[in-house]
């Protein structure tokens, strides 16, 4: 069971007679491309996790001495000078606006995404299936750049009346004040839903694929106890898809708070004298788009750094989401088998 | 089948980045290639050379130098001119240390000591003779606006630190209507865009409101904004916020606000309101004070100049050479080169893509100056 090169327990006879157990996988065929398919696989798993490690060292290694020399609190500061002798910076600011954009994102692509894949896999007749399912294959296939080139030109003035619509309704809750500064395009809000846009499709596909491997016999036997299609669903279909839903949020959120062009063009960033809010309706910089916005200005080791430490701080974000939703698909598997 | 497929995809895909390399090289060929169009094209030029020149410093000169390098490069297909806009300061320390040939600064050499060092003593020891500042990059910064039903529109150093430190709040405010007889302006509300990375420009425009108005304005000149408004990212940012948002204004470098059609204030330091455009950009940059001496041509650009027909807010860029290499070789190719981007040709050229050519009183201080590098 150990081995990856063809060695397995299956191929042990269990003998009697005291002759030495049998040497599986001496048969000549196949044995030289199973062992150099086994290595590659190796290889490649071993290599993607000494890449993620390196990343991980490189930028705890080039942040460190940055934070060492920050004159502010990291974690609880606006402030962001990065250099000369003092510098001061913290990412409060940073780490709001990537987790109110993500969080936006992931409320609509979510509920969105399933409900096309259900749509797709259960509902939608043969013929139109297929060709949905490439439809939506294929926006994940646009550039990010494109979204934030069309946000940002075509479809955020109509965010401007809904914005408004908003604030009018819900205004006395301070996430929904909107005071007509930045433009309606330029908020967190509709950040976040060019983001929905752009991981939609990561959680349709997935969701899709993991839906279409319910056993009919499921489906059909909750059917034959008189459940309604919604009930079969309810019932057969998504309890059957629940880890693979997690999965799939998990990636689209894994991009949402990596995603820098789109962002970076949509967004304003707040002014360094403007007072934090908590509005949707306000502006703000991402990690990834602060960092790709400077990124021409590195001119120092103490500068790089302090960048790098904010890239340090979306690392362990992304790390930690992750492997929340491990426990959660993990716990759902103790369950249902 | 799904391997044969596969099969075909790869070669595509190498097809593909096989014609993307070559559309790469095309490029290089034209500035390496070897000494056999060079005999051509050397009547054309006396002044080619073969050999590679390497240049540091201001990214706000970046696409000046790279046209004029390529444009210096149809005629001389033997030299190749690498610059690398890394910024200002890492320019002149690469310069200081003999790893650049020269450099190129947003601002002279400094002649009084900073951090235990003075830059024009620390250059004049490596060159073993004084460096020279010259000026050959003039660019402009608008303050571009979009107002509807206003196209042309006034403003004072005074006004201008008010709107951008959020004083002034809508554009029919009586301290605006007063510098603006005869035009109607609407009571939008002023929105106010900034550069949300840090920029030159964004130090360059700080700098001429501190100069101009320090009693509107606050702020110490620094490449990260400190007033108000909403941040965009770059200059393409700032000015497709100014085009979209009726009642945005912003300062953004000339060939933005040009390209997107914005509205560009008229500046009056005091003399009159001057409009943005080659000419005054020139007269602002001819009645600047040298304050090198012989041929070494820094400028002290007044930001509060009150000439009449002086566009203020412009930012000049430099190279910084050895007046005596002891390299002969590269002083000549730097000559070559540097004598053909004070050329009414490498000037013009610039012009197209928003910089301002070197006023003629400045161009023939700048040329006998490059003819005196040995």
């Amino acid at each position: 069971m150990s081995s990856i090169t063809g060695h397995s327990a299956i191929d042990e006879l269990p003998t009697g007679d005291g002759r030495p157990p049998l040497e599986a996988d001496q048969a000549g065929t196949g044995r030289l491309g199973d062992r150099i398919f086994g290595g590659l696989a190796t290889g490649s798993g071993i290599l993607v996790i000494a890449l993620v490690t390196l990343v991980g060292v490189f930028l705890v290694w080039q942040a460190v001495p940055s934070l060492l020399n920050n004159d502010a609190n990291f974690l609880t500061s606006r402030e962001w000078v990065t250099a000369g002798e003092n510098p001061r910076f913290g990412i409060v600011d940073l780490l709001w606006a990537t987790i109110i954009t993500s969080i936006i994102a992931m409320l609509i692509a979510v509920p969105l995404g399933v409900a096309v894949a259900l749509f797709i896999t259960q509902y939608a007749p043969g013929w139109l299936s297929k060709p949905a399912a490439t439809l939506v294959d294929l926006l994940a296939a646009v550039p990010s750049i494109v979204y934030g080139l069309w946000g940002l030109q075509v479809a955020g003035e109509y965010f401007e009346p809904v914005a408004r619509f908003t604030d009018t309704v819900l205004g006395w809750l301070p996430f929904f004040t909107y005071t007509g500064t930045p433009s309606a395009k330029s908020t967190l809000a509709f950040a976040g839903i060019i983001l929905a846009i752009m991981i939609l499709p990561i959680v349709t596909a997935i969701s899709r694929e993991v839906f279409a491997q319910v056993p009919t016999t499921h489906k059909e036997g909750a059917l034959a106890l008189g459940a309604t299609k919604w009930e079969m669903i309810r019932t057969a279909v998504l309890p059957f898809g629940k880890p693979g839903i997690i999965s799939a949020a998990m990636l689209g959120l894994g991009r949402a708070l990596g995603e820098t062009l789109a962002v970076t063009l949509l967004l304003s960033a707040l002014n360094a004298s403007e007072s934090f809010n908590w509005s949707i309706f306000g502006g703000g910089e991402t990690f990834a788009s602060r960092i790709a916005n400077d990124a021409g200005e590195f001119d120092s080791a103490q500068k790089t750094g302090a960048y790098i430490a904010a890239g340090l701080v979306l690392f362990i974000l992304t790390f930690i989401v992750n492997a929340a939703a491990r426990v959660v698909i993990e716990r759902r598997k103790a369950f249902s088998e | 089948m799904k391997i044969q497929r596969l099969g075909t995809m790869a070669s595509l895909a190498l097809v593909g980045s096989i014609a993307l390399t070559a559309c790469g090289s095309d490029n290089n060929t034209g500035t390496n290639a070897e000494a056999g169009g060079n005999t051509a094209s050397a009547t054309a030029n006396e002044d080619c050379f073969d050999g590679t020149l390497n240049v540091e410093g201001s990214s706000a000169q970046k696409n000046a130098i790279e046209e004029v390098a390529a444009k210096f490069g149809e005629t001389c297909s033997g030299a190749t001119i690498n610059y690398n806009p890394s910024g200002s300061g890492a320019g002149i320390k690469q310069f200081i240390a003999g790893q650049v040939d020269f450099a190129g600064s947003d601002s002279a050499l400094k002649t009084v000591e900073k951090d235990g060092k003075v830059e024009a003593t620390e250059a004049a020891t490596y060159c073993g003779s004084p460096a020279w500042n010259i000026p050959l990059v003039t660019g402009p910064i608008a303050v571009a606006y979009n107002v509807e039903g206003v196209d042309k529109l006034n403003l004072t150093p005074a006004v201008a630190g008010d709107i951008f430190s959020g004083k002034i709040t809508t554009w029919n405010d009586p301290k605006i209507a007063a510098i603006n007889s005869g035009t109607t302006l609407p009571a939008t509300a002023i929105k106010v865009f900034f550069r949300s990375d840090e920029s030159g420009t964004t130090e360059n425009f700080t700098k001429y409101l501190k100069a101009a108005a320090p009693a509107n304005w606050a702020g110490e000149p620094s490449k990260s904004w400190d007033g108000k408004g909403e941040g965009k990212a770059k200059s393409a940012g700032v000015a497709e916020g100014v085009k979209s948002t009726d009642g945005g204004i912003t300062y953004v470098e000339w060939s933005y606000a040009k390209d997107n059609n914005l509205g560009v204030a008229a500046i009056d330091n005091g003399a009159g309101p001057v409009e943005l455009n080659s000419e005054t950009v020139g007269t602002a940059v001819a009645t600047a004070e040298q304050t090198g001496t012989g041929n070494d041509l820094a400028l002290k650009l007044d930001y509060a100049t009150k000439e009449p027909g002086a566009y203020p807010i412009n930012l000049v860029t430099y190279e910084i050479v050895c007046s005596k290499g002891e390299d002969a070789e590269t002083q000549k190719n730097i000559k070559a080169f540097l004598k053909f981007f004070a050329s009414e040709e490498a000037q013009k050229s610039i012009e197209e893509i928003g910089y301002a050519p070197l006023p003629p009183e400045v161009q023939t201080k700048v040329e006998t100056a490059i003819e005196a590098i040995s």
